[in-house]
Order: structure tokens, then C-alpha cells, then sequence
């Protein structure tokens, strides 16, 4: 066998190898893409293109049936900030994530800490604390919606039996949020309580036996070992609350419709109403493009404010 | 640790004090539900036992058609759910191709886009496709999720890669790998996230109301708002009969699953 004969065969072989090698790839690309494809298509239909096609109609005046007509650029954008009704919305919304996701945190973290005590029959308890998880919010909407009733509701009965007068939880304008606001903590509690007592139980138990030999007391282990553990979890439960603010929409469709004078007129509430009952879909999607703004910033704010605090293991 | 007998007490107290107040609603609910009307409207304390209002609350309503639709499109999402994701999860944990990691960030980024944002051409969409008051409309948005993905390739990414390796030398495909070695070894994950898929669509409010418009696939949801609406007499006992009924399934299914959910939850939220 010449030379040649011989550097042609390993050629031929490296091409082989590399043809095979190609081969392969695409191959497993198609491999690869056969098992996403599902998720893809699905997100592409339900997700990625009603995104787009809002941003589109955020730019159109439209027909009843949602058909974009004459294209008015900023305009939808224009009205609603310049709408009295919009902004009073836009502020409900900023009151409503402040009412809420402190109180909510606050809370469940205390039911946590008290919850990750060990003690008998204290599992009894953690199924009580997050119980509320499991209540929808059509449930929990009617529940509240008894309790604030003006004349019968059990809240006002109690504070009858201690001689104040009666308050309208929903009509008056000054309580309609808060009563809101009370609904949703109640809510938010069982899953905020059970992820926190996640965090809690996933703390090393070492960190408090070191301090106990040291004498430490309970209040600075709290301080010293518990609270600084537990932000990483703390940083996750705080940007789902915010987010899920945001999103509110069943308390206000059962408990107010967005009154009274649309001080519960939170803004998914608000873009619903203007696109199902005013039929008036490109003004409904340039507020659905300022809810989508909002939460991108507010995720991307709790990532940049949650990395300088979050002390991670 | 020991702990003293008077900070046992103190801590039971509170124990007991918090359940009390957090569960008071529910509770007020169930106690409701049995108590007659007129007790009620007088605001007395029950003082005799009634199972009417659950009677009436399911003869004046379809509730166990209801209940019904609601188990179907809940079951339906679930499944639907745990195939889609634990497929996709496959891919990036045991697959590896060109793209892979760019189609990992846009699963991240469906996080950011909340459905509620993009709710009007989802609704044209299924309008379009004749899927109002489908069961198909109710569920198939919602079978495609990042969460669900992320949870279960946190849990396939610890399944041993010797395993896949040996299964290769046996000539072993993919799919197949798939179905006999991997989807039984994570039993756990996968029923965290059917628990979770199923809580989450058993409660939804928004879309249930948006695509269906009559009794034949209404869930239970939009059954009570309307059941809570078209009471107009203040007959809060059937009110509250009807909103336990829809309580009650969750509540069970989160009494078995409270401490999967918990520890499925948080390795999925903080990888």
C-alpha cells in the first residue's frame, strides 16, 4: 500500500467521522426539539403571541369583537394616563401591593417561627396555617363578603357589642381597600406560611446549638441566625406577594366590582371592565402592557434591591 | 434543647390563639352552613341543626354539574401539566443540542409574562378556535408551565448519569429511558406538582369566567359567584353551604400533600 493510498483511506475517514459527527447533532437537535416541543408550541400560542399581538393592539382603535380598525399610535397610551379613572386605578394598585405584602409577610413569617417550634401536635397546627392556601378566592370573597356585611357581618357585630358604630367596610370609600386588602392577607397567608416554614426547617440546626452553648437567648437568635438565614427565602416570598398584588382580580369582582367611586378598581379589575363590558380592547391592551411593565420592573427591582440583603448559604 | 414547661404553655397559647383567628372564617363558614336562616338573620348562636341549606343549594343550582366540570378540567390541566414539563425537563437535563440553553432562558422568560397581560388575545384566540365553553378552552392554555419544568429538572437532575450511561449500553432510547427509569424514580416530584397543578386550577377565577358562558362546563368557581349573586333573599346558609362544597376537595387534597407541596415548592422557587 503506497503512501498515498494510505493518507486518502484516513481522509476519507475524518470526512466519515465528521459527516457522522453532523449527522449525530442534528440528530439530537431533533431529539432535543421533539421533547420540547409540546411546552413550545404551547407558549408560542398561549403566551409569546398574545404578548405581541397585545403590544399590536395596544396601538389600534378596535371593533366590539376585538378587530384592530384604525391604527392611533400612542393615543390608547396617551388617553389613559390622561384618564382620572386610569390613575386612581394605578394608585389603588401601588396602595393595594403596599397594604398587602408587608402585612402578609409580616404574618406568616410569625406563624412560621412559632409553627417550627418542636412541640406535640404541632404538625395539627402547620395544616391550620396554610389551610388558606387551599380556599379559592371565589371562597374566601364570599366568607369576607358576610363578615364586612354592614348589618349582619360578624365584624360589625363585634364592634357593636363594644359600643362603636358600625363601619361599611365595602361602601365606604375610605375602607373599601383596606377590607381588600384584609381579604387577600387572609389568603396570601397559607402559602407565604408554608414556604417560609420551608425556609426555616431547611436552616442548619447546628448554627442554634453552638449558640445555645454560647447562652444566646431567643430573641438574638431570631435576630442573629434565623432572620439572615431565611432572606433568600424571605427575597423569594416577598416577589411572589408583589406579583400576585398585581394580579388580583376575584376578591374585587365578588367583594366591590371596583367601587365604590372606583377605589378598589384595581388595575386587572380595570382592564377587564374596559375590554369585556366597554368592548374597547386597544385602550384594555395598553393597560394590560402598563400590568406587564410593572411586574417585569418590580421582578427586576426585587433581584437588584435582594442582592446587596439576601445573605445566601 | 430543652424546652421549660412555662415557655411550653406560652408558645401553645399562641398556637392555639393564631389558629383560632386565621381558620375563624372557615370555621364561621361551616358553622353557617348548618345553621337556619333565621339564626342567622337574628345573628343567634345555632341553636338547632340543619342540612337544608346544602339541600338547597344543590336543588336550586347545578352544583354537582359544577363540581363535575371542575374535577374534569382540573384532572385534564394536571396531566397535561406533568407530561408537558416532565418531557420538557428530560430535554434539558439529559439532552444535549445546539440551542438547548437558549430555550432554557425562554422558559425563563414565560415567568415574566403575566397571563392576566395578555388576556384579551387569548381570548380571541379561543373564541376563534370555537373552544368557548369547551373543556378544551378551560385547559389547554395552561398545560405548558416554566414552574413545573424547573421543579422537575431540579429533581431529574439528580438521578445518577451512570444510570443513563449503563441504560445506553443497553441500547436504550431515549424515550424509552424516559418512561421506564426516569418518570418512576421521581414519583415524588411529579405528585408535588400534580397536587399543585390541580390546587391551582381547581381555584382559578379569571379565565373560567372569560370562556365559558352557560351551566354545561361552568366550574364550581364562577357556580359560586353566581350562586352568591342570584341569592337575593341573603340566605347566607346556602351561600356558605355551597362555598364549603368548593372548599372541601382542596382541603383534602391539602391535608395528604401539605408537606410534599412544602418541600416541593421551595427547592422548585430557589434552585
Amino acid at each position: 500500500m503506497s503512501m498515498t493510498n494510505t493518507a486518502q483511506i484516513i481522509e476519507t475517514g475524518l470526512i466519515d467521522l465528521e459527516q457522522v459527527k453532523k449527522k449525530q447533532r442534528i440528530k439530537s437537535f431533533f431529539k432535543g426539539m421533539a421533547f420540547l416541543l409540546p411546552s413550545i408550541i404551547l407558549f408560542s400560542v398561549f403566551l409569546f403571541y398574545p404578548m405581541f399581538r397585545t403590544i399590536y393592539l395596544s396601538f389600534f382603535l378596535t371593533k366590539a369583537n376585538g378587530d384592530p380598525t384604525v391604527f392611533v399610535g400612542l393615543e390608547n397610551y396617551i388617553n389613559i394616563f390622561s384618564s382620572p379613572i386610569f390613575l386612581r386605578s394605578m394608585k389603588s394598585t401601588f396602595l393595594f401591593v403596599l397594604y398587602t405584602v408587608p402585612a402578609s409577610v409580616i404574618v406568616s413569617l410569625f406563624l412560621a417561627i412559632i409553627a417550627n417550634e418542636k412541640l406535640k401536635g404541632i404538625g395539627f397546627f402547620r395544616t391550620v396555617y396554610s389551610s388558606t392556601m387551599g380556599v379559592s378566592v371565589a371562597a374566601a370573597s364570599v366568607f369576607w363578603l358576610y363578615l364586612f356585611n354592614p348589618s349582619m357581618g360578624l365584624l360589625n357585630q363585634i364592634l357593636g357589642t363594644f359600643g362603636i358604630e358600625a363601619i361599611g367596610w365595602l361602601t365606604d370609600p375610605k375602607w373599601a381597600l383596606i377590607s381588600v386588602s384584609i381579604t387577600t392577607i387572609w389568603m396570601n397567608v397559607g402559602f407565604t406560611f408554608l414556604i417560609l416554614l420551608g425556609g426555616l426547617q431547611s436552616i442548619d440546626s447546628s448554627l442554634y446549638e453552638s449558640a445555645d452553648i454560647e447562652g444566646a437567648g431567643y430573641l438574638y437568635k431570631l435576630r442573629k441566625i434565623t432572620i439572615p438565614m431565611l432572606s433568600p427565602t424571605m427575597f423569594f416570598v416577598i416577589t411572589v406577594t408583589i406579583i400576585n398584588a398585581f394580579q388580583s382580580f376575584g376578591q374585587i369582582d365578588i367583594l366591590t366590582q371596583g367601587g365604590p367611586i372606583n377605589e378598589t378598581n384595581l388595575i386587572v379589575y380595570s382592564l377587564y371592565r374596559e375590554a369585556f363590558v366597554n368592548y374597547k380592547f386597544g385602550s384594555a391592551s395598553a393597560q394590560a402592557i402598563v400590568l406587564f411593565i410593572l411586574i417585569l420592573l418590580m421582578t427586576a427591582l426585587q433581584f437588584k434591591l435582594g442582592e446587596r440583603k439576601v445573605h445566601y448559604q | 434543647m430543652t424546652i421549660s414547661k412555662s415557655r411550653k404553655v406560652f408558645f401553645y397559647v399562641i398556637l392555639i390563639l393564631s389558629a383560632l383567628i386565621l381558620a375563624g372564617p372557615m370555621i364561621m363558614a361551616i358553622v353557617m352552613s348548618f345553621m337556619t336562616n333565621k339564626d342567622i338573620l337574628t345573628g343567634s348562636l345555632p341553636s338547632t341543626f340543619t342540612l337544608d341549606n346544602y339541600v338547597h343549594a344543590f336543588e336550586r343550582f347545578p352544583l354537582f354539574q359544577y363540581l363535575f366540570n371542575s374535577l374534569v378540567v382540573s384532572i385534564v390541566i394536571m396531566i397535561g401539566q406533568l407530561v408537558l414539563s416532565s418531557l420538557a425537563a428530560y430535554a434539558f437535563v439529559f439532552l444535549e443540542f445546539k440551542g438547548r440553553d437558549l430555550l432554557f432562558y425562554v422558559f425563563i422568560a414565560t415567568m415574566m409574562v403575566p397571563f392576566e397581560a395578555s388576556i384579551i388575545p387569548n381570548f380571541q384566540i379561543i373564541r376563534d378556535l370555537g373552544w368557548i365553553d369547551t373543556y378544551t378552552g378551560l385547559a389547554v392554555p395552561f398545560f405548558a408551565t416554566a414552574f413545573g419544568t424547573f421543579l422537575l429538572r431540579q429533581n431529574f437532575k439528580q438521578i445518577p448519569k451512570e444510570l443513563r450511561e449503563a441504560s445506553q449500553i443497553a441500547g436504550m432510547g431515549d424515550f424509552k429511558y424516559y418512561v421506564t427509569v426516569v418518570l418512576p424514580v421521581s414519583k415524588a416530584s411529579l405528585v408535588t406538582l400534580g397536587i399543585y397543578g390541580f390546587l391551582s386550577s381547581w381555584n382559578m377565577y379569571l379565565w373560567p369566567l372569560l370562556s365559558t358562558t352557560n351551566d354545561t362546563v361552568r366550574t364550581v368557581q364562577i357556580g359560586l359567584k353566581q350562586l352568591q349573586t342570584q341569592e337575593q333573599l341573603n340566605e347566607w346558609g346556602v351561600i356558605m353551604a355551597g362555598a364549603v362544597i368548593v372548599i372541601i376537595p382542596t382541603l383534602i387534597l391539602l391535608f395528604f400533600g401539605q408537606k410534599k407541596l412544602q418541600k416541593g415548592l421551595t427547592e422548585g422557587a430557589l434552585k
